[in-house]
């Protein structure tokens, strides 16, 4: 076990990159999910609009995506596979500038991010927003990072790779082939752009990149993480390797297949759309298969989620992937997407799987790794436990209030009175029926940003407050 | 106890197929990765390039006009796919709210597609002809004028806010290389312009809107407002109306016969 004692650790393992991913994946998630709550409160009371180009929702509703996905997300899978993958390979990062190179490109870009969106230069195809020469600049930071990836794979000190490996394999691979595909284009200015495709088979291409952006960041490398930090944290082996294995299979072969089911019943061709919708309902095996693979990681160990923060995310984090994969196949379903396409519903959808899943699963990791990074124990323990509680019920307001308002809306558009007319024929009044559920979204919003805010000081508060005395063993021995 | 960083995380046998013949080659589990994510793209998209299993064209689709086509990038600049559809769904409810459902061919030159996955506010797909061009500006200067109770952002600044010619004719040099306009039309552009623009101009000046000049963005907005969903229409109610005939006729023959 020298791996992990702190003396062989600091010559051995660059956790300094781990740091600044790990700092960066909170401040952005603040700054991304402040802009959250903006559009909120927006959708609630327009005034707040303020009557600004660059503060009108339209413009602000893809920084808040952008926000969320590409610097929120992706900075916190990088804290991870940085972290992860150097102790699962027992060897440092191929290369430490590489390293840095990916870490500042990256915030580079999310600036520009920033920047580019509220100014309203954007290529409209959702969550590939940014403008060509930044497509460009992620083209070449993700590229080195892959070098970055494959070359510490390729000095390796273990013979095999650990299934965790496996799912961040598959994001790097997958990601490459969407951005480069989807984001083809023919320039016309400096920031703006026609792509190659157009109609229908830009849609396709377009939600074959949507589905599987969600699909290679926010669900398979989250696996990842899942497969390295839930049982370290819970100090038991993954239940079942045979199921890591088929599931792992399936998850990467189905998850591209399902794309056509964001246009169910648009022009795309039926053939296509069936092929999305079945390999969608499909999809809820292996999905499961992952779900349970984690929850009975933790057989023998429940008793210790009442003290341990970091088991308590997990857990709940793990049962909204449940939630929100049964959910999701159930939407794919031609006769449950005519209701709640186009609706809140598909917002309550999203926001289980991203707020739940997503972001519970890395608060976990933000909790875990802290200490052990810092070497010193986390300020407050109670400001954790608090943060799990305003997360957890912030998630269920926000997601029962917009499925509440998801099929209230669907339903009043399809209603048809007795003589076969629209019973609610003017669009408005199925918005104005909307708004207190948005107002309750709104609070769930600000009760989950606030626990993050708690988050955020507490980890500044531990790495201001040197109390190195008091150094925890990162990573007890396992007695063997 | 094992643990990820033990090398033995897992209770089987670590010498199993999967670890012998993948795990402890990279290279190969990266090539069997991708050939994994490859396989279903590649066969829901590539037929689409075929005409037989692609989207069908519909001869009256064409190209945006200069106007319409800066009225369209003032739409994905503003961010309006954000909260608007266009794609009307072939439900008894969608026809009666928003007229003739959607057809794949409607879309042809739209690059980029703007179908939308939120309706937030309604479809617009077949918003073209569906107000006068003065409702439009009423509209877009303020919502609640013409939609009382609406949370749509109002957009003065569209009223101010020009557009300019070097700039339409850049994005018609970039989509001429997807044969939407020709040199000779990018050449004409500041006519058509102009031509188009004085003609919405001349229809907010009938109804009493007098401070809009031809280059101003709202134009050209309402240009690509008026335009929308149209061709199509126009094609369907055309193909209806030959259905129906050949119907008639070929009952009539038959009762002749
Ligand atoms: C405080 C937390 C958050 C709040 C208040 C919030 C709020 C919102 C709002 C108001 C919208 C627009 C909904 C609409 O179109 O009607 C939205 C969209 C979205 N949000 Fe969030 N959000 C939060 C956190 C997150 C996080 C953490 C993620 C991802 C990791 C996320 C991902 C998304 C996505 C992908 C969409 C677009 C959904 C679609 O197009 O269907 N959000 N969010
Ligand atoms: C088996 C798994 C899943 C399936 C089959 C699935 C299916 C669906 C369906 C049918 C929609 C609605 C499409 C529409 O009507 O427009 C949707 C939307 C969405 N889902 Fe899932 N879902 C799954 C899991 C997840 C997870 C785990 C997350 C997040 C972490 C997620 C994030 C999203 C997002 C962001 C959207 C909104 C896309 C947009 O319209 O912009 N999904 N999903």
């Amino acid at each position: 076990m020298t791996a992990d004692s702190p003396a062989a650790a600091a010559p051995r393992y660059d956790d300094e990159i781990v740091k600044k991913f790990l700092l960066a994946t909170f401040i952005w998630g603040v700054v991304g999910m402040l802009v959250g709550a903006i559009l909120a409160l927006q959708l609630a009371w327009w005034p707040a609009n303020l009557g600004l180009p660059w503060t009108t929702f339209g413009r602000l509703r893809p920084l808040h995506t952008n926000a969320v996905i590409f610097a929120f997300t992706a900075n916190g899978l990088f804290t991870g596979i940085y972290y992860s993958m150097q102790r699962l390979l027992k060897t440092r990062m191929f290369n430490d500038t590489l390293s840095n190179i990916h870490f500042w490109g990256w915030q580079a870009i999310i600036v520009s991010a920033a920047i580019t969106l509220p100014l309203g230069m954007s290529q409209t195809h959702e969550y590939a927003e940014l403008i060509w020469p930044i497509d460009l600049a992620i083209a070449v930071v993700w590229v080195l990072f892959a070098v970055n990836f494959f070359g510490t794979i390729a000095v390796r000190k273990v013979k095999h790779l650990y299934v965790a490996i496996w799912f961040y394999m598959s994001m790097v691979i997958t990601i490459t082939v969407l951005h480069v595909v989807n984001n083809l284009a023919m320039p016309a200015t400096l920031t703006r752009s026609y792509p190659v495709f157009s109609g229908m088979t830009d849609a396709l291409v377009q939600w074959w990149y949507g589905h599987n952006a969600v699909g290679f960041l926010l669900t398979t490398p989250m696996l990842g993480l899942m497969y390295y930090f839930l049982p370290k944290a819970a100090e038991r082996p993954v239940y079942s390797y045979r199921l890591s294995i088929i599931h792992f299979w399936a998850l990467v072969f189905l998850y591209i297949w399902a794309g056509p089911h964001h246009l169910l019943y648009s022009g795309l061709p039926d053939w296509a759309q069936t092929l999305g919708m079945i390999f969608s309902v499909v999809l809820i095996a292996p999905s499961w298969g992952g779900m349970l693979n984690g929850l009975l990681t933790l057989r023998g160990a429940w008793d210790r989620l009442r003290s341990d923060a970091v088991l308590k995310f997990f857990v709940v984090g793990i049962t909204f992937y449940g939630m929100s994969t049964f959910e999701g196949p159930m939407m794919s379903i031609r006769a449950v997407n005519a209701l709640s396409h186009y609706t809140d519903w598909t917002i309550g959808h999203v926001h289980s799987g991203a707020l739940g899943w997503v972001g519970m699963s890395l608060f976990a990791v933000g909790y875990y790794l802290v200490p052990r990074l810092w070497k010193r124990p986390l300020h407050n323990e109670g400001w954790a436990t608090a943060h799990f509680w305003l997360a957890t019920i912030g998630i269920v307001l926000y997601v029962v209030a917009m499925w509440v308002s998801g099929i209230t809306q669907g339903l009043m558009w399809r209603a048809i009175d007795d003589v076969g007319q629209l019973q609610y024929p003017n669009f408005v009044d199925t918005v104005i029926k909307l708004v207190p559920f948005y107002w309750i979204r709104l609070g769930g919003g600000l009760m989950y940003l606030s626990g993050l805010v708690l988050m955020l000081v507490n980890i500044g508060l531990t790495i201001a407050g040197s109390r190195p005395d008091q150094a925890i063993n990162p990573s007890p021995a396992p007695a063997k | 106890m094992s643990h990820p960083d033990n090398n033995s995380p897992q209770s089987p046998a670590p010498d199993s197929w999967h670890r012998r013949t993948l795990e402890h080659k990279s290279a190969l589990f990266a090539v069997l990765t991708t050939v994994a994510i490859s396989v279903g793209g590649l066969v829901e998209i590539v037929p689409l390039f075929t005409v037989s299993a692609g989207p069908q064209a519909i001869a009256e689709v064409t190209p945006y006009t200069p106007l319409e086509q800066a009225g369209r990038d003032i739409y994905s600049r503003e961010g309006c796919v954000q909260c608007h559809s266009q794609m009307v769904r072939p439900f008894r409810a969608e026809t009666l709210r928003y007229g003739e459902w959607s057809r794949a061919g409607e879309y042809t030159f739209d690059r980029p597609f703007l179908l939308g996955s939120r309706r937030i506010g309604p479809d617009l797909h077949r918003l073209g002809g569906k107000y006068p061009d003065v409702w439009h500006y009423e509209h877009m200067k303020d919502p609640r004028s013409t939609s009382p109770g609406s949370i749509m952002p109002a957009y003065p600044w569209l009223l101010e806010d020009r557009i300019d010619t070097a700039d339409v004719q850049a994005s018609m040099t970039a989509l001429s290389t997807f044969g939407h306009y020709t040199q000779a039309e990018i050449d004409a552009a500041p006519a058509a312009l102009a031509k188009q623009g004085e003609e919405i101009v001349g229809r907010l000046r009938q109804s009493k809107v007098e401070n809009i000049e031809a280059d101003h963005e709202i134009v050209a907005l309402i240009a690509y407002l008026q335009r929308l969903g149209t061709d199509g229409k126009k094609a369907i109610k055309d193909q209806v109306a030959q259905t129906e005939r050949a119907q008639g006729e070929a009952v009539a023959a038959g009762s002749a016969q």
